[in-house]
């Protein structure tokens, strides 16, 4: 079948060989390869560190008389206090600086951005690689704390805790620090490249979703975490050299810390959403190989959310002691986020409608991030109106609500992605169905763990504790929510599992990838699979990246050809 | 441009005139920034200061940095910066000068050491 | 923005040794340089936004400490280091325009005096922290005037007869003006290393005569660098030294 296809003798991962040769390459395609391993890693142990909550969290550690002698499945108490807080603070820290911030950005931006703008690589190839040098900086930062050090404090370091307890926050702060640099300079790149490197006849808005998803995501990039950078300096200043900024003693402030925190870290979660956004609006529109509805409401909307994300950081703060006008105008302004937000889904499901969909397992996941995010974008609003966020401030019900948007929305887009260039990326065809299987255990397994939450969080249980015993004794629903949530992360970890296995297998035994085999529209389907060095021998042809009316399917080559 | 051009064709080259004359302003201000301190001017005085500080940037960004001659959008990059600066600062202001009655009452009631 | 000169102008310029592979030619590559330099200027002055925050929030809610404590600075060292960099600031510029029209030995002398006055403005830097060590004023946590420090700012009496406080009676919490203090010009002389050491690079390549008004980004770039840290040390002179 293969044979047919007339496919380059060299493509990027056989241009040249050898380690080094990946070490210190300037090809944004293999920096983004790079990226993806090292996050999927950072996936992994965040992971671990979750199913070690998850497991501790499986019973009440001390429970009522009449149940003391009942069977369970793992002891009441598997890890020290001290290695649950280390467990919940380094899942926290490594699943937010090592996966989400960087994960779609890094390792699908990189590698798809400057072929979808039919360029040679990104505008500074060397500042590429050096991110993803300061990535792994980073991560061994992480990695020292997390064989050597103790750390209790949350992934958010807040003051005065962080500037007084004994654990290792000098590493982690210095990790998140060099890590915030690596997010920076890929932002920085990819903002200059689709400024100055977009072919003749590709216009603003001729450009594909994805890179407005990524341009947005940017600009919060640039503009968000050098603040980040500056908090966490003062941080450590402040431990070492008893600054006093932030503390009290000193006529510090602990709550000034949390309002830099916060101007960073809430615009953060758009550097998480907004890429995965990017990539349901590609899904969506391939796989119903019909145009998307509302182009540029859904271009704007990107741009919308980035902005609008500064604007709402206090609503972390309505129970830490901020004023009740900082955190009325906070409320009011956390509902105007909510509008952009509610247009892409709504021109998501729109495009859908009289689509020939194809439930390829790319396009599961799109519809599971609908499904999820949707439940994760509207109990946000409870959060954000002031007098209900005040039951439910830091209980399991925020923790829930993170989890819906940022695993079952950006986790699931990754996924998403990972599935839809896999062909484009490694040349080779996964196995659909071991996909769609993964699919469903993965959203059945999700529902499980997180449903329960929202539950117990409205029921009193707050995010952070090692033993709820004396919650479970008055509200024994409680203990069966916890129990209910730690069988379902298990089939969350099964479905998560099967993933590598069959990817790995592809890249065994799969069958070759035609050049376009989902039907795709954007430049990157017009090179072959994997992609050559130069990634197009020539000039691409730009046209609307929407449009599938020219692309038919190909029964000798399995896959798609423009006509 | 396979040879190197005399001038660069791409760029606007900045007098030198233009750059003494800038020179010489932000030689001036500096002088009245610290002349301004003589005089008692009450709350002006930091008004004051802010707006020359303001004028000698606005002179660096313009003609030192081109702005002046440069493509808009790095203008309007340096701007947003300025922009998101006073976001982060008003709305941290706003709050925390809400609090202070709270702390003044505290330090009233628990006297230094 | 597009850029791009068209395929043609492509095929019939050579690749010039400093245009990368990537650029179709020398305009395009500047721009995307210069944007970049622009947004990197950009997280630098959010970066310096933090402490800025800091300083409006303890400015605007303690006033007395700062009225106070910023007698310890001395206006004049401050107001000749505004000059100095000022005066490097003016000679960096100079250096991009000699660069642009091809006057080699000019950018390298330029940049050269350039380096000077970054040295000049440390090594007065350095006299004030000096100063300031042994006279015990430090972050909050080691804030312990000496007696001859306090001593001392009683005399500045005629210069300082406008401030409402009394020097001999010490605010609450003053160390934290040093803490801002500490903090604003320590991040402002890390920049100002920084800059230094990239006008080294540059000076060193100009040296080789590696720049012409064909390619001539690397000093445009730096020059932005430096006039940023310039630009930042313009607020921070009024705002420590001359409070009134």
């Amino acid at each position: 079948m293969t044979s047919e296809i007339a496919l380059p003798t060299d493509n990027y991962l056989t241009h040249t060989r050898g380690l080094w040769s990946w070490l210190f390459t300037l090809d944004h395609k293999r920096i983004g390869v790079m990226y993806l391993i090292t996050i999927t890693t950072a996936f992994l142990l965040g992971g671990i560190m979750a199913m070690l909550v998850r497991t501790e969290l499986m019973y009440p550690n001390h429970p009522p008389a009449a149940q003391a002698k009942t069977m369970t499945l793992v002891p009441r108490e598997v890890m020290s206090k001290d290695a649950y807080n280390k467990s919940f603070t380094l899942h926290g820290a490594v699943m937010i600086f090592l996966f989400i911030l960087p994960g779609i950005p890094a390792a699908f931006g990189n590698f798809v951005l400057p072929i979808m703008l039919g360029a040679k690589d990104v505008a500074f190839p060397r500042l590429n690689l050096a991110s993803l040098w300061l990535l792994w900086i980073g991560l061994v930062f992480f990695l020292i704390v997390l064989v050597f050090g103790q750390l209790d404090t949350g992934w958010t370091f807040y003051t005065p805790y962080s500037t007084s307890t004994e654990t290792a926050v000098i590493p982690a702060v210095a990790g998140a620090f060099i890590l915030g640099f690596s997010s920076i300079f890929t932002g920085l790149n990819f903002i200059v490249t689709i400024h100055t490197m977009r072919p003749p006849g590709m216009t603003w808005f001729k450009m594909p979703l994805f890179l407005w998803g990524l341009y947005g995501t940017a600009l919060i990039q640039v503009l968000a975490t050098p603040v980040l950078g500056i908090t966490l300096a003062l941080l450590a200043v402040e431990r070492i050299f008893g600054l006093g900024i932030f503390d009290p003693k000193l006529g510090g402030d602990p709550v000034l810390f949390q309002h830099f925190f916060w101007f960073y870290s809430h615009p953060a979660v758009y550097i998480m959403i907004l890429p995965a956004m990017g990539i349901i609006s590609e899904l969506i529109t391939v796989f119903s190989h019909k145009h998307i509805f509302g182009y540029k409401f859904i271009a704007f909307s990107s741009i919308a959310i980035a902005l609008l994300g500064f604007l709402v950081w206090g609503h972390h703060m309505f129970t830490s002691g901020q004023s009740i006008l900082a955190s009325m105008i906070f409320s009011v302004l956390t509902f105007s986020v909510s509008i952009p937000s509610a247009i892409k889904v709504f021109n998501w499901i729109t495009s859908m409608y009289k689509g020939s969909i194809s439930l390829a397992t790319p396009m599961c996941y799109a519809l599971m991030f609908i499904f999820l995010f949707g439940i994760g974008g509207l109990t946000g609003l409870f959060l954000g109106a002031l007098a209900t966020d005040m039951h439910l401030h830091n209980t399991y019900f925020l923790v829930a609500h993170f989890h819906y948007v940022m695993f079952g929305g950006t986790a699931v887009a990754f996924l998403g992605a990972l599935h839809y260039w896999w062909p484009k990326m490694t040349g080779r065809m996964y196995s659909d169905f071991w996909g769609r299987v993964a699919v469903m255990l993965i959203f059945i397994g999700f529902n499980l763990t997180f449903i329960p939450q929202f539950l117990m969080g409205t029921h009193g249980m707050t995010r952070r504790y090692f033993d709820y015993s004396f919650l479970a004794d008055a509200h024994p629903e409680i203990a069966t929510y916890n129990l209910i949530s730690s069988l379902g992360s298990l089939v969350l970890a099964v479905g998560l599992f099967i993933i590598p296995v069959y990817l790995i297998k592809s890249l065994i035994s799969g069958r070759k990838a035609p050049a376009n085999p989902w039907g795709g529209a954007t430049l990157e389907w017009q090179c072959s699979s994997p992609p050559p060095f130069d990634n197009f021998p020539e000039q691409p042809v730009v046209g609307d990246p929407y449009d599938f009316s020219r692309i038919e399917y190909d029964e000798k080559i399995d896959g798609y050809v423009r006509v | 441009m396979s040879h190197p051009n005399p001038h660069s064709s791409y760029v606007h080259v900045v007098p030198l005139w233009v750059l003494c004359a800038v020179f010489a302003a932000l030689l001036v201000f500096t002088a009245l920034t610290v002349a301004a301190t003589w005089f008692d001017l009450g709350g002006w005085n930091l008004i004051l200061a802010m707006a020359i500080a303001t004028v000698k940037a606005a002179l660096v960004a313009l003609y030192f940095m081109h702005l002046r001659y440069d493509n808009p959008f790095n203008a309007l990059v340096f701007v947003a910066a300025l922009v998101f600066v006073a976001l982060f600062i008003s709305l941290t202001l706003l709050d925390t000068l809400q609090y202070q009655p709270d702390i003044r009452s505290w330090q009233q009631a628990h006297p230094a050491d | 923005m597009s850029n791009l000169s068209p395929p043609e102008a492509h095929e019939n310029s050579e690749h010039s040794a400093f245009l990368a592979h990537h650029f179709e030619s020398h305009k395009q590559q500047f721009a995307a340089g210069k944007l970049g330099m622009w947004i990197f200027l950009l997280t630098e002055i959010l970066l310096f936004g933090g402490v800025f925050c800091a300083y409006a929030v303890y400015r605007s809610n303690h006033p007395e400490i700062f009225e106070w404590a910023h007698r310890f600075l001395d206006k004049f060292l401050g107001a000749i280091n505004t000059t100095v960099l000022i005066a490097s600031s003016f000679t960096m510029a100079w250096a991009v325009r000699a660069a642009q029209k091809n006057q080699t030995r000019l950018c390298t002398v330029l940049l050269a005096v350039t380096l000077l006055g970054g040295c000049g403005f440390l090594g007065i830097k350095f006299v004030e922290y000096k100063s300031k060590w042994e006279e015990g004023l430090m972050v909050a946590h080691y804030f312990k005037p000496t007696p001859e420090a306090l001593e001392h700012i009683k005399h500045l009496e005629a210069d300082t007869a406008h401030l409402k406080s009394k020097p001999e009676e010490i605010p609450r919490n003053a160390g934290i003006f040093f803490s801002i203090y500490f903090c604003m010009t320590g991040l402002h002389g890390l920049h100002v290393i920084a800059g230094m050491s990239a006008i080294g690079w540059v000076l060193v390549r100009s040296a080789k005569g590696q720049f012409s008004s064909a390619y001539f980004g690397p000093v445009d770039y730096v020059g932005l660098y430096w006039h940023l840290v310039d630009l930042i040390w313009i607020y921070l002179f009024p705002l420590l030294y001359l409070i009134h």
